[in-house]
């Protein structure tokens, strides 16, 4: 067992599935010679060469259609978008290309590619370099969507996202990249679509993803020292979302919370909401609760930021209150 | 009569073909592999006709794009590809499909929604695909596909297997930033892939002229990406054949995409609903005397292929037809059973457990 930050274990991740599946390659723009620019693929192209890790131009039409002619033809790809807002850039391979095309053609066809992501905010990027977008891909038919918020996750769900046979946005976290915590030293491989409780309580549910995990987390602890209950459940993978867990929390605790980075409409945790309400309705023993980033664009100043995703302390007050 | 306005665009000066260029009539094609592509032509002539027949009975529900005057492009190319080769197409793509080997029967069936087409019903006139055939798709929007046949050229140069991909596309499609991607994308990474401009004159409604900064939309851009700017003419089965077998060699040997304008023009609207009554009458009376099919008719005889021979192929495949019509019409609607499957790689659409 060694500790390693979100950021190596992303590179780890991806080695450990290069090493197993010599087919396996990855493209992107600065993802080889330099590493990243978040430095989360350094030594890749040094272990599995230039043929293997390829620097692409600046086209991420040209990256993901890439990725996809080469995947429907038996070769996997691992794809890197630098920042998830680009996918905008790119949006049309990612929803109507690679998400459709296994339906669209009776069967015929299959897209077995990994594209990861920088997503979300805390690093004072601004507009069109922080935000979530989760919830956008989580709203298109036949595409996968993960974002770790460990790295003994980010290891496991990328070897999980790689095996996987179908499209699967990855998404990690920026904020998150620093951040230390044990990998075991054996291969990693987890499986899509089962949360999993980070805390355990008995009088309320916090469903959180990615960096509004460990915020959820914090919060908890101050909600206990108050003597509230808070079960901190990570949800880690929205499709396929393991309802499971949640419910059965919810039908332990009767509250249900929802911690998002996305803005407020149609953010991950209204989808929640609803299967709570719908399936949970006479557990529940007061309203469902989603905490969200406002509606808004996300500012670059610190100050406004911080207002705006969800910290620790606006977690802790909107629970506390929620519960009072 | 009120003077024409400037934006009607039926006023303005006829594009016409440009003379047949009597060079071409002595390549060296196998008269058996022209024989095949007369045959190939007229499957593709009658296939959309009887297409076009069977939306006005109602029977084709949503949109179609037909390429009647365009089967040139798809014959020569579809007789210059080697079996494992890819073909990616567009909405525009019965005639890539047929023209890759699919039995047109399930092809006719999948515009008729029917549970025996050859995409269950799922996917429609537009997204016809038949990975057996090396047809890996039609996509119905513009620009993508051209990216995705880099993928499968890669693929291909990964895997050593010397397999060529294709991509075809219309005039519209150059002006979409997709296409420059791709074409910059193909040359820096020297892959096995041929880019396909099936110049028709027109994109959707509007003359290709009035929207490109250039003459030649495909073959005048080539250039910046340091690919030659290579036109031919579309309505010859024996230039695109040409063209196209030099172009795959090339790619199978190593030496890197190519990007061909095949010049062409549609005998129909742009789709089901359109009459196309915006290109000028004199025009489309040019172009419909340009006819590929006639003249490669003409062209077979004088080189000695019998009357009476023609005549029993063109006969084949009225018959090919008619049965991949009764195949088509004799399938079921598909039912709920299938509604829900292959979205993943489990054959299910499960999202939670
Ligand atoms: C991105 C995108 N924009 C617009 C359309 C609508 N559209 C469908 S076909 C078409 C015209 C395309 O023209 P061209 O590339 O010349 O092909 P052609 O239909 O002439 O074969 C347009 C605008 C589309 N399908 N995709
Ligand atoms: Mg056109």
């Amino acid at each position: 067992m060694a500790e390693l930050t979100y950021r190596e274990a992303v590179a780890r991740g991806i080695a450990q599935e290069m090493r197993r599946d010599p087919r396996l390659v990855m493209l992107g723009e600065d993802v080889a010679a330099a590493g990243g620019v978040f430095k989360t693929t350094v030594g890749l192209i040094d272990e599995f060469g230039p043929d293997r890790v390829r620097d692409t131009p600046i086209s991420e039409q040209a990256i993901l259609g890439a990725a996809m002619g080469a995947a429907m033809t038996g070769i996997p790809v691992i794809a890197e978008i630098m920042f998830s807002d680009f996918l905008a850039v790119c949006w049309d391979i990612v929803a109507n290309e690679m998400a459709k095309s296994r339906y669209m053609t009776g069967g015929q066809v299959s897209v077995p590619v990994v594209i990861r992501t920088a997503n979300g905010g805390g690093a004072r990027f601004g507009a069109q370099h922080s935000q979530s977008v989760e919830n956008w891909c989580m709203m298109i038919p036949g595409l996968k969507v993960v974002a770790p918020s460990t790295p003994a996750d980010v290891v496991g769900l990328m070897a999980a996202s790689v095996r996987d046979p179908d499209p699967v946005v990855f998404f990690e976290h920026k904020s998150l990249l620093g951040t230390k915590a044990d990998v075991p030293d054996e291969d990693v491989v987890d499986r899509l679509g089962e949360a999993v409780v980070r805390r355990e309580g008995t009088d309320c549910t916090i469903a959180a993803l990615a960096l509004m995990v460990p915020r959820a987390l914090e919060a908890a602890d101050r909600l206990a020292e108050e003597g509230i209950s808070a079960e901190v459940i990570d949800v880690r993978s929205l499709v396929p979302l393991d309802t499971r867990t949640l419910l059965a929390s919810v039908e332990k605790t009767g509250r249900f919370i929802t911690v998002e980075e996305n803005p407020r409409l149609c953010g991950w945790g209204a989808e929640l909401a609803s299967i709570v309400a719908d399936e949970a309705f006479w557990n529940l023993d007061g309203p469902v609760v989603r905490i969200t980033t406002p509606h808004i664009p996300l500012p670059a100043a610190e100050s406004l930021e911080d207002m705006s995703i969800p910290t620790v302390d606006r977690i802790h007050q909107t629970v506390r209150t929620a519960l009072a | 009569m009120e003077a024409p306005q400037a934006y009607d665009y039926s006023q303005r000066p006829a594009r016409l073909p440009d003379p047949v260029d009597d060079a071409n009539r002595d390549l060296d094609i196998p008269l058996e592999t022209r024989v095949e592509m007369y045959e190939m032509q007229l499957l593709l002539r009658q296939f959309e006709k009887r297409a076009y027949d069977l939306f006005m009975q109602n029977l084709v529900k949503g949109t179609s794009h037909l390429s009647l005057g365009m089967e040139a492009i798809a014959t020569g190319f579809g007789a210059a590809l080697r079996p494992d080769d890819y073909t990616f197409a567009t909405y525009r793509g019965h005639a890539h499909t047929l023209a890759r080997g699919a039995p047109p029967g399930p092809v006719m069936a999948e515009l008729l929604g029917r549970e025996n087409g050859i995409l269950q019903g799922k996917g429609g006139s537009m997204h016809l695909t038949s990975v057996e055939h090396g047809m890996m798709g039609s996509y119905a929007i513009i620009g993508a596909h051209l990216c995705i046949a880099n993928g499968a050229a890669w693929s291909a140069q990964m895997r050593g297997t010397d397999q060529v991909a294709v991509s075809f596309f219309g005039d519209g499609t150059t002006n979409i930033g997709a296409f420059h991607e791709a074409l910059n994308f193909a040359v820096v990474w020297n892959l096995p892939v041929v880019f396909v401009c099936e110049n028709n004159l027109y994109m959707e409604y509007t003359p290709i002229d009035v929207v490109s900064a250039v003459p030649n939309p495909a073959a005048d851009r080539g250039p910046a990406y340091g690919l030659e700017g290579i036109v031919i003419d579309g309505n010859d089965p024996d230039a695109v054949f040409t063209a196209a077998r030099a172009a795959i060699e090339r790619a199978r040997r190593g030496g890197g995409p190519s990007l061909i304008e095949a010049v062409t023009y549609r005998h129909g609207g742009h789709s089901r609903a359109d009459p196309g009554k915006y290109r000028p009458e004199a025009e489309v009376e040019a172009w419909l005397e340009r006819d590929p099919i006639p003249m490669y008719h003409q062209r077979l005889l004088g080189l000695g292929v019998g009357e009476g021979d023609l005549a029993s192929i063109q006969q084949s495949v009225a018959g090919e037809v008619e049965a991949a019509t009764e195949f088509a019409k004799s399938g079921d609607f598909p039912d709920e059973a299938s509604l829900l499957t292959d979205v993943w790689a489990d054959g299910g659409s499960a999202w939670r457990n």
